[in-house]
């Protein structure tokens, strides 16, 4: 009998392991707690690609991370998600710091990462006219990339999804129980159950682990909150400016992202609850500082947004990623923290080949390559543009004119075999409502759209699902309530 | 490089606007009325008329009918206007680049891709709202935060309420008019919160949208935090120093689904980045002359897209001046002489028009525009000539919230040294 696998978790992690299991021969569900794919930790994050040198020589993560940053822009060209290799610094502002950038060229040999090296200022300032000319030097790594990582996951479900596995929103898993050979997990939406299970729950991984092993792990809910900087005519920086690390993490980057915004960011504060993507004051403030350092220059006038992300830190700082200790047909993927990104396609690897060896899962005899979807409209020609818009006249119609959407790639979106259902849905797979104005113009033609294509009320239309409906009620009906 | 084929689509307009809304419209009758055959309107919303058509409320058209009309009443006189000259406009097209040699490129559902070379361009976008990112507000990202035109949208255009029990962060004119139409449609309106000691929005509209309903006006607060898992639960608003730094301790919590802002407005000058013309950074909008061309020939730039006003029947008067002008150099009517910079002085902000013509023949009164940087009762305004007063006028009140305005005569322009002109307030 086909082996019935459930993936917990829809994030890039959850979404890479469905791609890979569904070219075989099991029934792939995935359980996803929020309304849509990549809600939690894959849709707030730096986008970045890394090279590989910062992780500890030995480690999963280091090991993980450069051979995933390889797979990468096949990965991208293979799904239809957005990749781009502009390079990184790490930069050093005093002598101290330069043997930090020295210490971190030699772990990055340690790690097989290619093409690195250290620059001095002058070609620095040549590459980067608008870092602090008090840098030293810095550490070039020419392999370092950018995705986008709400639209890496997208395009990972669905490629999933065309090729069998089911996606179910809104299924948080709150208890797992082994059940003789099998597994019975509740959930938010009713009862399922599973021949293995594979845990990539992020910030609640060692939750779910600790139900079921004896050997208890702790994940650390790590905030880390962003602002975002409208894209201009010419790229403020053109490659990732990380400044030199800190035992929190990677410290505050500046940053190009794939769609040439400026991102700028992370903090790094533990929390208590891992849903809390609130962002403060205090945080807000710490980026803006020490964002200063990469960048004198700094302005805030083109922020378009503020965001926060929860990593999910395991205490002991290394993935932890194979079988549960001791319990048989459980699979885990926890402390995928950054690299966790990039080493996204080499987790799911490693663990794919693992369960198809372990229980003998037998390979399709068609795997469908993923959907293609037609280029996005900003970055079309004339000439494209020209044509896409007789092929399909709702080209035509732009609903965000900051970052030129049309209503044809809206309506795709929702039409996705894992499609939009919300507004912010909408937004991570199109771009609209992502720009300067953030949604005001065109939210009221997006609700009204994604009411037509869903078939239901524009009351019942949300940002992101739950009780986070846009609208309360009709004219009428509040006119009726004022006059009671 | 434009292909062969793409070469051969490509119309010739005389005057192309960007925007029917009341600055499109009344440069495009303007220029319609100075003899301009070939003109052609661009606007991407399905109906003429821009924002004024949610703007359901009266107070419109004092200044230019003598009456008080609502916004899609005045609308509509100048869409009746634009009808009767036979002024075509296209609707549903968005313009997606221009560049300084006044080529256009458009998209609609209808026609497709369009290509335009304009004799004279005119740029009319309007602005749009500062949205509740770029203040980084802090808190959830949850549903229920609006800016206020969009709620505007939403109840006068769509018939849908955006919430209950609503708080509105900043005191401009939509906010304003937001809490009185929230709450005529049975919302509760808490508070208006404005982080300055004083409105940005014109003191009627804080008579008749807040005093009367009975909504505090909190001047000199601000929201720190913002707090709701999927919906909007509760803001809290704390009072702020002289720095705008919110002050320990007088926190107040308001439960509330909704939050509107009325945050300030953005002249929307994407397109005119595109044909690099040089910005003011006070205005946000272009730098032009006293005829509304911009740096770039030919290229003019008029309304809210060139510096946000308070009044619609100021847009439009700046709007017939724009349309005539570019209907004057398409028909080779240009005016010749010599420039001066306009300045702002102590106590103004973006002073338009930044460029001053003194013509070789005759010249034309010039009114001049800008906003008071802070609250001034019983000041002075004037203009210099490098250090020579040649304008001087007594002021009761100017706040930033109110356009001033000054009238340079004819004689004064002639007159001018061809220095640097400043406009300054003095106590």
């Amino acid at each position: 009998m086909e082996k019935r696998i459930i993936v917990i978790g829809g994030g890039v992690i959850g979404c890479a392991m469905a791609r890979l299991l569904s070219r075989y021969e099991a029934k792939v569900t995935v359980l996803e707690g929020g309304e849509d794919v990549a809600h939690g930790a894959s849709k707030a994050n730096s986008g970045i690609v890394h090279a590989g040198f910062d992780a500890k020589p030995g480690s999963l993560k280091a090991k993980l991370n450069v051979e995933g940053a390889r797979m990468y822009p096949e990965l991208c060209k293979e799904v239809d998600a957005p990749y781009g290799q502009p390079g990184a610094m790490v930069l050093a502002f005093s002598q101290e710091e330069r043997a930090t950038v020295q210490e971190l060229y030699k772990q990055g040999e340690q790690n097989g990462v290619a093409g690195q090296r250290i620059i001095e200022k002058d070609e620095i300032l040549k590459l980067e006219p608008n870092v602090n000319p008090n840098v030293v030097c810095a550490l070039l790594e020419p392999m370092s990339g950018l995705t986008s990582p709400y639209e890496l996951t997208c395009a990972l479900a669905d490629h999933a999804a065309v090729n069998g596995a089911t996606f179910v929103m809104n299924a948080k898993v709150q208890t797992i129980e082994k059940n003789g050979d099998g597994f019975a997990l509740h959930t938010t939406k009713g009862e399922y159950t599973a021949d293995l299970i594979v845990n990539c729950a992020g910030v609640f991984s060692a939750e779910l682990h600790n139900q079921l092993s004896e050997k208890k792990l702790h994940i650390i809910p790590r905030k880390g909150e962003y602002y975002l900087l409208d894209h201009q005519k010419d790229l403020l920086f053109t490659m990732t400016m990380f400044q030199t690390p800190t035992k929190m993490g990677k410290g505050i980057l500046v940053s190009p992202t794939v769609h040439g915004n400026t991102l700028l960011g992370p903090s790094a504060d533990d929390i208590e609850d891992g849903t809390d993507v609130s962002t403060t004051a205090a945080a807000l403030k710490i980026v803006n500082e020490k964002a200063r350092l990469t960048w004198p220059g700094l302005s805030l006038r083109t922020v378009v947004t503020t965001f926060a992300g929860v990593r999910a830190h395991e205490e002991n700082g290394d993935f932890i990623i194979g079988a549960t200790e001791g319990v048989q047909g459980s699979y885990e993927t926890i402390g995928i923290e950054s690299p966790g990104l990039s080493a996204a396609p080499a987790i799911a690897k490693l663990l794919t080949e693992q369960i198809i060896s372990e229980n003998g899962l037998a390979e399709k005899k068609e795997w469908k390559p993923a959907p293609k979807r037609e280029k996005p409209f900003y970055a079309m020609t004339l000439e494209e543009r020209v044509d896409v818009v007789k092929r399909n006249p709702e080209y035509g119609a732009l609903v965000c004119r900051c970052e030129q959407v049309t209503e044809a790639e809206i309506r795709a979106a929702i039409r996705r075999p894992v499609g939009a259902t919300t507004i912010d849905g909408v937004k991570r797979r199109t771009r609209a409502g992502m720009g300067r104005c953030q949604g005001g113009f065109c939210s009221p033609r997006v609700l009204e759209i994604l009411s037509e294509e869903l078939g239901v009320a524009p009351t019942e239309v949300t940002k992101c699902g739950g009780e986070s409906r846009i609208l309360t009620g009709t004219i009428a009906q509040s006119m009726h309530k004022g006059d009671a | 490089m434009l292909s062969q084929e793409l070469r051969g689509q490509v119309q010739y307009v005389d005057v192309l606007i960007v925007g029917a809304g009341p600055a499109g419209m009344a440069a495009a009758i303007a220029a319609k009325e100075a003899g301009v055959e070939n003109l052609l309107v661009l606007e991407r919303e399905q109906n003429m008329g821009g924002i004024l058509r949610q703007c359901i409320h009266n107070g419109f058209g004092l200044h230019r009918f003598k009456e008080e009309l609502t916004g899609p009443e005045y609308a509509q006189r100048d869409i009746d206007r634009v009808r009767d000259l036979g002024i075509e406009v296209r609707c549903g097209t968005t313009v997606l680049s221009i560049d300084e040699n006044r080529f256009v490129t458009a998209i609609s559902k209808e026609k497709g891709v369009q290509l335009f070379e304009a004799g004279a361009l005119i740029l009319a976008m309007g602005c749009r709202e500062r949205p509740r990112g770029a203040l980084a507000t802090p808190g959830a990202r949850c549903s229920g935060i609006y800016s206020a035109g969009t709620a505007q949208k939403f109840v006068n255009l769509e018939g849908y309420m955006p919430g209950k029990r609503v708080v509105i962060l900043g005191s401009g004119d939509i906010g304003l008019i937001m809490a009185r139409r929230m709450t005529l449609q049975g919302a509760k309106v808490l508070a208006c919160v404005e982080l300055m000691p004083y409105s940005s929005g014109l003191n009627r509209n804080i008579v008749q949208c807040l005093h009367d309903y009975d909504i505090p006006l909190l001047l000199s607060h601000t929201v720190i935090d913002i707090e709701g898992k999927e919906r909007l639960s509760g803001v809290t608003v704390a009072q702020v120093d002289e720095r705008r730094n919110p002050i320990p301790g007088t926190e107040q919590h308001f439960d509330c689904d909704t939050l509107l802002l009325s945050v300030g407005l953005i002249p929307e000058n994407e397109l005119t980045l595109q044909a690099n013309v040089e910005m003011s950074p006070l205005t946000q909008g272009a730098v032009v002359d006293d005829s509304l061309q911009t740096d770039k020939e030919g290229i003019f730039a008029c309304g809210n897209v060139l510096h946000v006003h308070d009044l619609v029947d100021f847009v439009s008067a700046e709007s017939f001046k724009a349309g005539k002008a570019a209907a004057a150099y398409v028909q080779g009517k240009s005016r010749k002489g010599a420039y001066v910079r306009l300045k702002d002085g102590e106590g103004v902000r973006g002073v338009v028009p930044q460029r001053l013509l003194v013509p070789e023949g005759e010249a034309e009164s010039v009114q001049v525009m800008f906003r008071p940087a802070g609250v001034y009762e019983n000041a002075t305004v004037s203009i210099l000539d490098g250090d020579k007063e040649i304008l001087r006028q007594k002021k009761r009140i100017l706040t930033p919230g109110e356009m001033a305005e000054l009238m340079l005569k004819p004689e004064q322009i002639k007159a001018l040294s061809g220095g640097d002109v400043t406009v300054q307030i003095v106590r």
